[in-house]
């Protein structure tokens, strides 16, 4: 065993896991309808791209990713687009989402839709990236954060070690694995790949001491890899939760701790999950798209609980049903683990990118959460906190909603663990007062957004609703004078000692006017230079530069409007004095 | 000359004196000049701290005259969309005493919702909006873009077939968080299990959890 580190903190929950790990990993029956998600993945949701009535085959691209993070979505089966509609989805919210319905083909065929294989060891970088965005491959760990943009981490950050985070600490959750014990080669030339890809020196794979046939399964597929380019190490850690959280794991594995706000890859780290490595070599590879994963049905309510490699979509009904549910012992079904999971209401749900485990648990197993009771400050959960933060601190200012101090008191580095909450003698569910205070937060920054740019859009209006009051202003005068010069040639000059006052003002509106025309050009000037620096940097919010450089503009044009019409007076005046 | 002035305390002090208030005199006038601040700063921090739903509620045409309006005295409580906590954010800032709402607090975020099988085109709602959210042409029907309305309502009086409905803003799964907990002798209404009963079972002696 590798010399191993330590983060503090953690918990020894049981684990649960032989439940799961007695059979080998199945194949999941080909469903006949499958529903999918347009956001299974941390972003912006991906925009359909089919029609109703349309025909897909299994592979083919059915919704297109939008704009920086996001994932295109692929047709899991090969049938007939019959609906795009709002349909619940797996969320703790228990919301809905627009989704993709496809109806399988009666006869029953799998008529996949390949992309050409690629090898991913000559073929260039470009060419991989781009495979990989086409491929709707996302993280498989849980948060569902889309690949390809980890593969470019190496625009921004120098990358050493590619760390393949095999840990899997929650209890009952075997997926992973499963996933090693059955493609551990599939696994490592994924991990090959990435390291290509992130120009990595070395790949980690960092597993706990529970998982003794993956641990030989890899070593057996190492063997045979023993030539290959970048070199592998296996390390076998303690079991403890949460070893599996990125930083934890990233501490424990190299000493190495990722900033407060960081990355992983702040510290010359990229964490991969390795369902996610085995969907990418995929993709390249075989040119298959992310159309399945591998999903932990388990939980004392089923009768024959395992791990499926079921199609994305797929009803989660179904997959129980076969899982052997007795419902009448199900008490709650939980999506995720144990410790980060969340409940469902219903098993009329399809199976997403994200889903890794389902238990279906009795009221004996997961029984109802006890009453909250007070805080007696015992600090049990300092002590397992992996963070080192103050849980009771944070407790007691998201209680009080006092998100200033919460802030301070690095609120955004709690992982939501829940060791704090498993510990706690009170039963408060503290995660879920963290959980509520950073969305606060985070409502509240998105509310300063929106007001920002509202005041953007009301500027603008401003600016325009002047520019053009200013040249209606102009073209009247113009229309005036002309008037006034037919006037002026039928009858004699007549009034020429006011016009002396008139041209003095004339002067010093024209001045004005011009000290008021440099402020808006240098305006205009200081919103591009704005502009052109945020788009350099990539990042910042364009569209509301944008709508300042369009204001200045608006406001240049509206001075420059009112100079003209100001100069023309004064051209007027002068020479009748 | 200088003779004298350096046999002369008095006159030397005096010198050295007039030489420095004439110095620093310069510098300042000098950084007078070179930063000197456009606008009012105080101005721009209360304007930060509004809503800017620009609906004028306040009886100002827009939330940067309030800004201006609160600067020169006028009271904190007349923006019914900050609600009491811009009434607080200003009286902390402003450094005086918070005041209830004058008038009704807006409880929900709302959104105006076109029905566009009334609407007779006549743009008076895109007149009235303050910040462009209303698209559409002469005799054509018009419709919100729903991400730039800001629920000012302003939009609903000027529209003479009363096709204008202000609807409460629809939350995304995105925008969606965990409620705060009821507290303490309450069930926690969070779905998230975190107690594993296999856990409690050892504790009383039936037998520890699997590995």
């Amino acid at each position: 065993m590798a010399k191993a580190f330590d983060f503090p903190g953690g918990i020894h929950p049981p684990q649960r896991k032989a439940l799961s790990t007695r059979t080998p990993l199945i194949q999941a029956a080909l469903p006949t309808h499958v529903v999918l998600p347009m956001d299974q993945h941390i972003g912006n949701p991906a925009e359909p791209c089919v029609e109703i009535g349309q025909r897909v085959r299994t592979g083919e691209r059915v919704a297109l990713a939008q704009g920086m993070i996001s994932a295109d979505v692929h047709a899991s089966i090969t049938g007939t687009v019959t609906a795009i509609e709002e349909h619940p989805i797996p969320h703790p919210s228990q919301g809905k989402r627009l989704c993709v319905v496809i109806e399988r083909d009666p006869n029953g065929d799998d008529d996949w839709c390949r992309m050409p294989p690629l090898d991913w060891r000559h073929a260039d970088e470009d060419t991989l990236l781009e495979r990989l965005r086409h491929s709707g491959v996302v993280g498989l760990g849980g948060a569902g954060f889309p690949t390809q943009i980890k593969a470019r981490v190496r625009e921004l950050h120098a990358i050493d070690t590619l760390l393949v985070n095999a840990a899997e600490c929650e209890p009952y959750i075997t997926a992973d694995d499963l996933t090693l014990r059955t493609y551990p080669d599939d696994v490592i030339e994924g991990a090959q790949l990435f390291a290509r890809l992130c120009g990595a020196e070395r790949i980690l794979i960092g597993i706990e001491d529970n998982k003794p046939e993956a641990v030989e399964a890899l070593n057996e597929s190492l063997r045979r890899h023993a030539e290959d380019s970048v070199p592998i190490e296996l390390k076998i850690i303690a079991t403890r939760y949460p070893s599996g959280g990125e930083k934890q794991l990233i501490k424990r594995l190299l000493n190495r701790e990722v900033p407060s706000h960081g990355l992983p890859a702040d510290v010359g780290v990229l964490c991969h999950n390795p369902g996610t490595l085995r969907a990418a070599v995929r993709a390249v590879r075989d040119g298959e798209p992310l159309i399945s994963r591998v999903v932990t049905l388990t939980g004392e309510a089923l009768a024959r609980p395992g791990n499926v490699e079921a199609r994305l979509g797929t009803s989660m009904h179904e997959l129980l049903n076969a899982a052997g549910l007795k419902e009448d012992e199900l008490a709650r079904l939980v999506m995720g683990g144990p410790m980060m999971g969340f409940a469902l209401d219903t098993t009329a749900l399809p199976l997403a990118k994200t889903t890794n485990c389902l238990i279906a648990a009795t009221e004996h197993e997961l029984p109802a959460p006890p009453k909250e009771q007070p805080c007696i400050r015992c600090a049990a959960c300092e002590q397992v906190c992996p963070a080192s933060l103050l849980p009771q601190q944070l407790y007691w200012f998201a209680k009080a909603r006092e998100h200033d101090k919460a802030e301070l008191f690095n609120l955004f580095d709690c992982i939501e663990c829940g060791a704090c909450s498993y510990v706690c003698p009170s039963h408060i569910p503290l995660v879920q007062y963290y959980q509520a205070a950073k969305g606060e937060i985070r409502e509240r920054r998105r509310e300063a957004h929106k007001a920002e740019h509202a005041r953007h859009r009301f500027e603008f209006r401003q600016a325009r609703l002047a520019h053009e009051a200013a040249e209606k202003e102009a073209k009247r005068q113009a229309r005036a004078q002309a008037a006034s010069r037919v006037a002026a040639r039928t009858a004699q000059p007549s009034r020429q000692e006011p016009r002396g006052e008139d041209a003095a003002t004339a002067k010093e509106q024209v001045k004005q006017l011009r000290i008021a025309q440099a402020a808006a050009k240098a305006a205009l000037r200081k919103a591009e230079k704005a502009l052109a620096r945020a788009s350099e940097a990539g990042e910042g919010e364009l569209d509301d530069l944008e709508v300042q450089v369009a204001t200045a503009r608006e406001n240049l044009q509206a001075t420059e409007a009112r100079l003209a019409a100001a100069q023309k007076d004064e051209q007027q005046g002068e020479p009748r004095q | 000359m200088l003779e004298l002035i350096t046999n002369n305390e008095i006159l030397a002090a005096i010198v050295a004196l007039l030489g420095l208030a004439a110095a620093f005199g310069a510098l300042l006038g000098f950084a007078a000049e070179r930063f000197k601040v456009e606008g009012d700063p105080v101005v721009e921090k209360i304007d930060a701290l509004l809503p800017q739903t620009q609906c004028g509620q306040c009886g100002y045409p827009g939330c940067r005259p309030y800004a201006e309006a609160i600067s020169q005295g006028d009271e904190i409580n007349k923006c019914p969309p900050g609600g009491d906590t811009t009434i607080a954010a200003l009286a902390d800032l402003l450094g005086r005493e918070p005041k209830p709402l004058d008038g009704e607090a807006q409880d929900i975020p709302k959104v105006a919702y076109i029905h566009e099988d009334e609407c007779i085109g006549c743009t008076k709602c895109i007149q009235a909006c303050p910040v462009d959210a209303i698209l559409g042409a002469a005799r054509h029907m018009h419709t919100v873009i729903e991400s730039e309305c800001t629920g000012c309502d302003l939009c609903v009086d000027p529209c003479p077939v009363d096709c204008i409905d202000m609807l409460p803003r629809q939350r995304t799964p995105d925008e969606w968080y965990w409620p705060l907990p009821d507290g303490p002798g309450h069930r926690p209404t969070s779905v998230t299990p975190t107690l594993i009963a296999t856990d409690r079972v050892s504790a009383i002696g039936q037998g520890a959890g699997h590995g």
